[in-house]
């Protein structure tokens, strides 16, 4: 357990450093390679909290396509180098430091909210669930059988999306 | 149990994209901010499934789902508007101001 909690805070310290070099980087490609670290820090803190498909579908999904998918645009627009930087000026800092010191003051209370006891499981339950139906068994099968509709209703989603990117990219239909 | 301290990375992760998303004026930039953001729900919802069942596993799922739509339509809307602008700067779109 000392040597689980040990992990959780080394990724967790990866992942909070490699964000904030994704929000301070001048160029576009390091913010990108930034968020790459973070996504691969959280994919580990998913292993320890029980998700180990979920984290792998972070990997490819988020780290393999979506981040391939930004650098490819970054290319293309010929954003590499750095510019200017290009924060907002004192104002903008001014509001971004007030909202944000709110947002994490009540983010932070909110931490200490654990869910009502009466819907809780015993602890362990999700990891013997895995081990019964395999780690892939216990997210899927409800997605097939609980979560039906909405599984399918994505794949309308994707569609619209496709077209959507298709015709919006497209320089002349 | 690490539900508390993933509950606050995640709000710290959180709080991180939105300042990107305050803070900078790269379109693309601001669009990374977001999945940022995204991910920090994520986190949420897997801490709180280890103790509510794998149903938010399941969430996180759809999130990435939803994810992955809004990368590549907004990557084209950020396509289309340095097409037609030369730049991704936002502060030089500001058509909608008036």
């Amino acid at each position: 357990m000392a040597g689980t909690l040990v992990l959780f805070w080394a990724f967790a310290g990866l992942a909070l450093a490699s964000a904030l070099g994704c929000i301070t980087r001048r160029s576009p490609v390091a913010s990108a390679l930034w968020l790459v670290v973070t996504l691969f820090a959280l994919a580990a803190l998913f292993v320890l909290l029980d998700a180990q498909f979920i984290a792998v579908l972070q990997l490819l999904v988020y780290a393999g396509a979506i981040m391939v998918l930004f650098l490819f645009v970054i290319m293309l627009l010929n954003l590499g180098h750095p510019g200017p930087m290009d924060v907002k000026g004192p104002v903008g800092v001014g509001t971004a430091f007030l909202l944000g010191g709110v947002l994490l003051f009540q983010l932070w209370i909110l931490r200490q909210a654990a869910p009502p006891a009466s819907i809780q499981l015993p602890p362990g339950s999700v990891a013997r669930l895995q081990q019964e139906q395999g780690l892939v068994g216990a997210v899927a099968r409800p997605l097939f059988d609980t979560y039906l509709i909405p599984f399918e209703i994505t794949s309308l989603l994707l569609l619209a999306a496709l077209v959507g990117a298709v015709v919006l990219a497209k320089r002349r239909l | 149990m690490l539900l508390g301290p993933a509950l606050g990375v995640s709000a710290a992760l959180f709080t991180l994209g939105v300042f990107g998303v305050l803070l900078r004026r790269n379109a693309i930039v601001i669009f990374m901010c977001v999945e940022l953001m995204l991910n920090a729900v994520n986190l949420t919802f897997v801490a709180l499934a280890q103790s509510i069942g794998v149903a938010g596993q399941i969430f996180v799922f759809f999130v990435m789902a939803v994810a992955a739509a809004e990368a590549a339509v907004g990557l084209a809307i950020i396509l289309a508007i340095f097409r037609h602008r030369g730049t991704v700067d936002l502060q030089n779109i500001n058509l909608l101001k008036g």
